[in-house]
């Protein structure tokens, strides 16, 4: 019997393992074995946790093509669906369905992140981050950053958005934590994740009883008229929570790393008065480190000739966007850390339909604590060796578990 | 140059109001609005920008 039955890839038989391990001691960069994929070529097969070898793309050009392309689906419960786990339940939130129910339930939530909405909400973005500085200052000149300042920048943020109360975010985050770790059992994954689907069902009866000016209350509404269930809109309250916090308080702790490990970088931001100069340099962190490192998931509907292969209808598709944004097509010296590039076509924040809704918040919250932190703080340095830090490679993002700093 | 705007495919990232907001705003609900079909040539680099960024490709430059 052999086994060399082409299944679409010539390079199926020997396909690497997905995902692929970063080197020790280069904790920015992506997994050198993606790098060497990259360098092959565009598409190429890998071989996933449950032996299924779905295809790898791995250049900019080809990734954004596919991410745009309605011949791929992002219904996860499709056969060939390359999924990152066992799937669970039968009901998810409108990320892994396809239009054009995705985008009736995507356009229930996008009234917040408007450009003119987020840009109401600078002011108050900046008093949380200013009265979370001020805290750091009142008490002894050291602290892990993460605990006192990422974490919460975006936890208060998306608890005001949402209608959730802060008061609870121990609970939320340290099931959120489970939900989004790989190496967390399939059944603890569950049970964090009914927990918080709870949380959020009790959550909404109490926004249908008594509604107020926030977003959980807006769907509460919807649920009231008919046009979305209640498990439906307490799917989306864990998404958007989830979505709203875990991400941006890894761009934060790691970006401030990676900061400190660029001193020169570090300076022009923090001696630029200029708000460009300070949008910019969020762009570049955000294409240069790419928190979401697990790769974007499809699977193809129909054949799809792309990048010289053919894949087939029923083939999974991984886009792992970190690579995309090291493509050195695109970004000239795409492994350097270079605040003064133009970095905005990045695909950090993903492509097409599915491309992340909370982006325009997200900029706007990197940009207020990259202008303030390290201008309130100038004297700020890591307060332990880089080997000492413990990263996220097990989680769907990328980040820094612990990121002790004195001043 | 002569912007066309579908509506239709808009996911409402508001990419284009950050690239050219003299050219795109949005409605209520995030929507894409074109404001000038017809923006001068010294506009071109941000409304390709708009167009690059776009990730619905919902915006098409023509000339």
């Amino acid at each position: 019997m052999t086994s060399t039955v082409s299944t679409g890839g010539a390079h199926a038989p020997s396909a690497p393992e997905f995902p692929m391990p970063r080197a020790a001691g280069c904790p920015f960069d992506p997994p050198p074995a993606l790098k060497e994929e990259q360098e092959q070529g565009s598409l190429r097969k890998v071989r996933l946790w449950d032996g299924t070898t779905p295809w790898l793309v791995t250049r900019y050009t080809e990734q954004r093509a596919l991410l745009s392309d309605p011949r791929t689906s992002a219904d996860i419960t499709r056969p060939g669906y390359p999924s990152s786990a066992p799937v669970r339940g039968s009901s998810f939130s409108f990320i892994l369905m396809d239009d054009p129910e995705h985008a009736r339930q995507r356009r229930m939530v996008t009234a917040p992140f408007t450009i003119k909405r987020v840009e109401a909400m600078r002011p108050a973005v900046q008093k949380i981050v200013d009265g979370l500085i001020d805290d750091m200052l009142a008490g002894p000149p050291q602290a892990d950053l993460v605990q006192a300042f990422a974490l919460p920048v975006p936890s208060l943020v998306i608890c005001e958005l949402l209608g959730v109360p802060y008061a609870d975010h121990d609970f939320f985050q340290e099931n959120s934590k489970t939900l989004i770790s790989r190496s967390a059992a399939p059944e603890e994954r569950g049970a964090a994740h009914a927990n918080l689907i709870g949380y959020l069902d009790e959550l909404m009866g109490d926004k249908i009883a008594r509604p107020a000016d926030d977003l959980l209350s807006g769907l509460g509404a919807r649920v009231g008229a008919g046009e979305l269930s209640r498990r439906q809109a307490a799917e989306m309250g864990v998404l958007l929570l989830l979505a709203g916090h875990e991400t941006t308080a890894n761009m934060i702790a790691l970006g401030t790393l990676a900061l400190l490990e660029h001193p020169d970088q570090l300076t022009l931001l923090r001696d630029s008065d200029d708000p460009k100069t300070v949008a910019g340099a969020v762009e570049e962190l955000l294409r240069y480190l790419n928190i979401t490192h697990g790769g974007r998931r499809r699977v193809a509907v129909e054949d799809i000739e792309i990048g010289g292969e053919v894949i087939r209808a029923g083939e999974g598709i991984i886009v792992p966007n970190d690579i995309g944004n090291r493509d050195p097509d695109v970004f000239a010296d795409p492994d350097r850390l270079d605040i003064g590039r133009d970095a905005r076509r990045h695909v950090a924040f993903g492509f097409g339909v599915h491309q992340c809704l909370g982006q325009p918040l997200a900029r706007m919250e990197l940009q207020v604590v990259y202008s303030t932190l390290y201008r309130r703080i100038p004297t700020l340095r890591l307060d332990a060796g880089l080997e000492d830090l413990s990263f996220k490679h097990d989680g769907s993002v990328y980040g820094v578990y612990e990121l002790p700093v004195a001043w | 140059m002569k912007v066309i705007l579908d509506q239709d495919k808009c996911v409402a990232s508001g990419q284009c109001v950050v690239a050219a907001d003299d050219v795109f705003d949005q409605d209520d609900d995030g929507i894409a609005v074109l404001l000038d079909p017809n923006p001068s040539s010294d506009r071109a680099d941000d409304v390709e920008q708009a167009a690059a960024v776009c990730p619905a490709l919902a915006i098409r430059i023509l000339g």
